[in-house]
């Protein structure tokens, strides 16, 4: 465990060098969010009636979704991952009495973490002070932020063990780049990082909360919001871990099959 | 001790072909091509030993030491390192071993140096004051005391490398492979380097198997050497074994001042005009020093020099005797 | 073999990628029915044009947007070196056919739109779509050259030119007055999106009577020259520093 921790440290003290690059990306993520506010502001304004939350839910989802982008972005895959796979140069990192998948798994939790720390307070505080119903008002009770807080670990930990088995199909793929913007794009969609999955055509949303895209940032955000609270929050949460567990266990099993791939083939 | 018996290791290749109709009929069959990378490998080598490893490229050097720290298995034979085999065994041997690829960094490239150490140290479990001790006398020795402060990037070559060997002998591994530690460094690095991989060698009695183009590390370091060639041990022996056998071949040249050289035997008179002369001589039919006192009887030497093979040199001439 | 596999896979991800996008939208229009009035076939033709002069630019701009890293890996000095214009050498330099996936899908929806929007198809409408496009094109490449030029300054800032960049692509899906007077106003003046996209838009689906509408995305064309001319500075910067 000592060396996961270490290792997460090493990977997290690295990410306030990028200073420049954190004041640059906080400026850009707030325009987004504030462009994204108004486009939905003009569905607002064209039905009411059709819009499946309050209108400050809405804006609270949108500046949560930029405060904790670092922690859900899906286009994120670290490439020293793939080019030592695809070069081979893993067999190099199997020179160490480590695990990989642990090593890679806290190596992408440590980079998502040490940004998003260095990027969403300014977004939050800035959210704040906005106008009604623009700005980011607080979760309804003391249950929705604890439970908020639970769930935003476990979505973290979702995308990355989903984004795990995308580095490994690198093992066994001739094109990881292609794979890579494919996942890219269908989890920003089913995550709901494009529109909001409460904004989905009804008959649709049951199948999306069935897939582990949901179970990333779309739990945590919802129940910040309060559009989920109570037991259906529970359950929610719930989903999130097993989603967790398959997701971990499968990149474990599939991590290992793939080494001793590498290990007969030489890579 | 490391010991290897018969072993032996085939790469399967798909052939890749150009052509679309080529590439279609790929995505359904696959043409293979086997490439012998170790055939019949076989060495011991002893606790403390210094020794070179040395072959073209492509010959199986890398192979090897991927089997030997645990990262390959091959396909037949045996392989003992420590009474382990490495790679059943593999996260317990790997703690025995250190490892420099002189072409990649373990460093983390963005943090200062000395924070991939503590990481290293964690990973490897190492004691907080055994650490210490170690670190104390690796800085020491290393002289990298001031630069283990600075972010991996920043650093030269010669200074990275030298942290490069500092970081796989901080958990005190009973073995070290040295793939190509001196690559692209500049001389004095150089010298700093095999001072350094000496100095451990002798002191800490650690195995040292070293991998290597440069001649002049393995002149400067390895007692021991093994040739590799296509997957197959061509020699193992010393440096001097080595020399010995191809270099029996010597060049004298002569300046002198007289007619011209006198007629000798069992020499060849390869050049004499102007009072310059060049003899080759094969030492195993007639010593140096015998031909030197035929000639200067005969005429007065005013300068002369004996060139033996360089290391180099011998080398290629193996590799040409063998055919790799 | 690979490459080829590679590049289909690339393509398809950027197909589906902006395909997401497409489909999000018709999932926001089947609930509201219209946004500020237009409908969906409206909108897709604003996100058509838009889509289609990006991914034109970036086929053949990519030079310009992987700019930061012929600078970082020292190529930008190669290619000052060589005796051939800098603008055509990295137009050159970087071609990324793979974005034909976005091409692909922009002309879908832009066969799509044209027959479903309800737009009488005479010449001045045929003119004002060839022109949009042109303008839409100039825009870009006026943007990835301004994306350049500020990487001779800050590279770890380059960020903030997202907004412009990849933002205008995003954004530029709706009909800018969805964005609210304020924002509109900004992509009039500031970055002139709206004079390609916007305006001549409204000409083309009847909303305005304003021929002159028609030809505003010439004037944004014109956008190119103030970025070319701070590329130029920044170049000079560089060449002078070094740095």
């Amino acid at each position: 465990m000592r060396k996961y921790l270490s290792f997460f440290r090493i990977r997290f003290i690295a990410g306030p060098q990028y200073r420049a690059a954190a004041w640059a990306g906080i400026a850009t993520q707030f325009a987004w969010g504030g462009m994204n506010i108004l486009m939905f502001r003009a569905f607002y304004e064209s039905g009411q009636n059709s819009f499946p939350m309050p209108f400050s839910s809405l804006s609270s989802y949108i500046w949560l979704q930029q405060a904790f982008l670092a922690l859900f972005m899906a286009w994120f895959f670290d490439s020293e991952i793939f080019d030592s796979i695809v070069s081979g140069n893993i067999a190099y990192e199997l020179c160490r009495p480590c695990d990989i998948y642990g090593m890679w798994f806290t190596k992408n939790l440590a980079i998502r973490i040490s940004r998003a720390v260095l990027r969403c307070m300014p977004i939050l505080i800035f959210a704040f002070l906005l106008p009604k119903p623009y700005c980011l008002s607080l979760p309804a009770d003391l249950l929705s932020a604890v439970l908020f807080g639970v769930s935003t670990v476990l979505g973290l930990l979702v995308i990355v063990s989903f984004s795990m088995l995308i580095y490994i199909s690198a093992f066994y793929t001739v094109s990881p780049m292609g794979v890579r913007i494919l996942a890219t794009s269908v989890i920003e969609f089913f995550a709901g990082a494009l529109i909001p999955i409460p904004f989905f055509p009804q008959w649709l949303q049951p199948f999306i909360y069935a897939l582990p895209f949901a179970s990333m940032q779309n739990t945590p955000f919802l129940i910040y919001t309060g559009f989920l609270s109570g037991w259906e929050a529970v359950k929610s949460i719930g989903l999130q871990l097993i989603w967790f567990i398959i997701l971990f266990v499968l990149g474990q099993l599939l991590i290992k099959h793939a080494i001793k791939k590498v290990v007969v083939q030489g890579g | 001790m490391i010991e290897l018996k018969n072993i032996s290791k085939t790469f399967k290749v798909a052939k890749r072909s150009a052509g679309f109709t080529e590439a279609v009929k790929g995505l359904f069959k696959k043409d293979y091509t086997y490439i012998n990378a170790l055939q019949d490998v076989s060495f011991t080598i002893n606790d403390g030993e210094m020794v070179g490893y040395i072959g073209p490229n492509g010959a199986g050097k890398s192979s090897t030491i991927k089997i030997m720290s645990g990262v390959l298995t091959p396909d037949s034979g045996e392989c003992i390192i420590n009474g382990r085999t490495p790679w059943k065994d593999r996260v317990s041997h790997v703690r025995d071993i250190g490892v420099v690829f002189g072409q990649r960094s373990q460093l983390w490239w963005d943090v200062p140096v000395i924070d991939s150490f503590e990481l290293i140290r964690d990973i490897y479990k190492v004691d907080k004051s055994e650490y210490k001790k170690t670190l104390s006398s690796l800085t020491e020795l290393l002289d990298i005391g001031e630069i283990v402060k600075t972010p991996a990037r920043q650093l030269s070559l010669g200074q990275r490398m030298r942290c490069e060997i500092a970081a796989s002998l901080l958990h005190n591994p009973k073995i070290l492979f040295l793939d190509e530690p001196t690559i692209g460094l500049d001389a004095v690095s150089k010298i700093a380097v095999r001072e350094f991989i000496k100095t451990v060698n002798r002191e800490n009695k650690t195995t040292v198997i070293l991998t290597t183009h440069d001649m002049q590390d393995i002149e400067a370091l390895t007692e021991r050497i093994l040739l590799i060639g296509k997957g197959r041990i061509l020699l193992d022996g010393s440096l001097s074994q080595l020399k010995k056998r191809n270099s029996t071949h010597k060049t004298v040249t002569v300046d002198y001042t007289g007619a011209s050289l006198p007629a000798l035997e069992n020499a060849v008179v390869v050049k004499d005009l102007n009072g310059h002369g060049e003899i080759v001589i094969d030492t195993a039919i007639v010593t140096v020093s015998q031909i030197i006192s035929v000639i200067s009887a005969a005429v007065e030497v005013k300068d002369i020099s004996v060139v033996g093979e360089t290391v180099d040199e011998t080398v290629v001439s193996l590799y040409k005797e063998f055919e790799i | 073999m690979q490459y080829k596999a590679s590049f289909f896979m690339t393509a398809l991800g950027q197909f589906l990628i902006s395909f997401t996008t497409f489909i999000g939208m018709y999932f926001m229009l089947s609930r509201f029915n219209s946004v500020k009035g237009f409908s969906l076939s409206e909108i897709l033709i604003c996100f058509s044009i838009v889509l289609m002069a990006f991914s034109i630019t970036e086929c053949f701009a990519r030079g310009f947007d992987v700019f930061p890293r012929l600078i970082r890996s020292g190529d930008l000095d190669r290619i000052i070196v060589r005796p051939r214009g800098i603008v055509f050498q990295v137009l050159t330099s970087n071609m990324e056919f793979s974005r034909v996936g976005r091409l692909l899908q922009a002309v879908i929806m832009l066969a799509y739109a044209i027959p479903a929007c309800g737009v009488q198809w005479t010449w001045d409408k045929v003119l004002t779509l060839a022109l949009m496009l042109f303008g839409g094109v100039a825009v870009f490449t006026a943007l990835f050259i301004l994306y350049a030029g500020i990487s001779f300054f800050t590279i770890e800032g380059l960020e903030f030119m997202n907004i412009f960049t990849d933002g205008s692509r995003e954004f530029g899906k709706y009909p800018l007055s969805v964005y609210g007077e304020g924002m509109l106003k900004i992509y009039t003046f500031v970055v002139p999106i709206a004079l390609f996209q916007y305006y001549p838009f409204l000409y083309l689906v009847g909303r305005s009577d304003n021929l002159w509408y028609a030809f505003l995305p010439l004037l944004a064309a014109l956008f190119i020259i103030p970025c070319y001319l701070f590329f130029r500075f920044g170049l000079r910067k560089y060449k002078s520093t070094g740095s």
